[in-house]
């Protein structure tokens, strides 16, 4: 019995965890950017690990925060958050579907893994029209995990999400 | 245990002082990309120094935490370089003050990866893919304005020549230094000096900049002995702790 309330309450709790939203970019939720790492259950509360992404992300206070507000709004008042370093967040760790809302936002997703190149890559294409054409204006974007882009073709600039 | 506390104080006092010299920036930037590119490596640098800043209060075994640590220490308790508190001038300036600290973090962060302390190795690999960006990034900019017009030329070539003093001190090992490496839980960063040189030589030749020469070195930094710089940086930085203690947002 107990087994399969541990198994329900986790499903639970990893829903609650797809509608936390990344402060930064809302239209991705930390399941979504894969900084939900684990969820169990450990001396009589609910731990959940997360990994924070860049170190001086100013989310990175804000989430657990907006975590622990979450589980507790649904009644989940017995929780402890941990954010763990190691092994380091990467950009290989967004899902499929957070690429493709990434995209669907306006912000070019990683190109390719960070595991195989020394730096970020090169967008795919232009968010906005698709062009493969477009050329870096800085290494750095409003926040630390985007360059700034601008598309060749459309003239539109936009920002990179760096493979990381 | 107290030679670890002052290392581990060195490796964070680094990033938060250098992170505070480019907040300064917030606002000031000669263009907007570049304005944002300077306060987001200054905010990398100080999400490091509060990693290690948290560290330190979980073993120092005193009653402490990351923000008393960063905020309310006097100046000869501080024990970064003196090359990260050196005034901001120029943008140039700022770019070769960031340069010769990138070269030097990032062989020092390489050999910090293989350290036996499990919590400063994982502190290490999480940072170390962040430097490889600063360093690029400023790298390449001393190689744009060095080779870019007469007047930036000159700003780089005397950048260079006024902060090489400050060069020196990254690689001697402080009395805390020696003791962890005889200890055996050190690193000998002596080590690195050779290859700063040869990756700081292999940009100035390409940004077309002359490395000083026989150039007289000022240490005392890592000692606790800074600057007349240092006292302005932490009247700034320590402000609302001092006027307000124990202040929260």
């Amino acid at each position: 019995m107990f087994v399969q309330n541990t198994h329900i309450i986790r499903r639970q709790i990893a829903g609650l965890l797809h509608e936390v939203a990344d402060p930064e970019i809302p239209v991705v939720s930390i399941v979504d950017l894969g900084m939900v790492l684990d969820i169990r259950p450990e001396n009589g509360h609910w731990r959940i690990d997360l990994a924070p992404t860049y170190s001086g992300c100013p989310a990175i206070d804000v989430i657990p925060f907006l975590v622990k507000a979450r589980l507790e709004e649904a009644g989940l008042t017995d929780t402890h958050i941990e954010m763990e370093i190691s092994p380091p967040w990467s950009t290989d760790w967004i899902s499929e579907e957070g690429n493709e809302k990434l995209h669907a936002y306006g912000i070019a997703p990683p190109n390719g893994k960070a595991s195989d190149q020394e730096y970020e890559g090169k967008p795919r294409s232009c968010p906005q029209c698709g062009s493969t054409e477009t050329e870096m204006i800085s290494r750095y974007g409003a926040t630390p995990c985007k360059a700034s882009y601008k598309c060749l073709s459309c003239l539109e600039p936009f920002e990179y999400f760096k493979c990381f | 245990m107290e030679a670890k506390i002052k290392y581990l104080l060195h490796l964070a006092d680094n990033p938060l002082i250098l992170g505070q010299r480019l907040g300064e920036w917030c606002g000031h930037g000669p263009v907007l990309e570049q304005d944002i590119a300077l306060t987001n490596i200054s905010l990398d640098l100080i999400g490091q120094a509060r990693l290690l800043y948290q560290y330190i209060a979980s073993v120092s075994g005193q009653k402490t935490n990351e923000d008393e640590l960063a905020m309310l220490r006097y100046e000869n308790e501080y024990l970064n370089l003196l090359l990260v508190e050196q005034a901001n001038k120029n943008f140039g300036h700022t770019i070769m003050r960031q340069f010769m600290y990138d070269a030097f973090n990032l062989l020092q962060y390489e050999m910090l990866t293989h350290h036996q302390d499990t919590q400063l190795n994982a502190i290490a690999v999480k940072s170390l893919k962040e430097i490889k960006y600063h360093y690029r990034y400023s790298s390449e900019w001393v190689i744009r304005l060095g080779d870019g017009t007469e007047e930036s030329h000159a700003k780089m070539q005397e950048a260079m020549n006024e902060l090489w003093r400050y060069t020196g001190e990254m690689f001697k090992m402080a009395a805390y230094e020696t003791e962890l490496l005889k200890s055996g839980e050190g690193i000998d960063i002596s080590l690195l000096e050779t290859e700063w040189n040869q990756r700081v030589a292999a940009v100035a030749q390409q940004a077309g900049l002359k490395l000083p020469q026989g150039e007289v070195m000022l240490y005392g930094g890592k000692e606790g002995k800074h600057t007349e710089q240092m006292g302005y940086i932490l009247t700034e930085l320590q402000y609302m702790q001092r006027t307000y203690p124990q202040m929260t947002w």
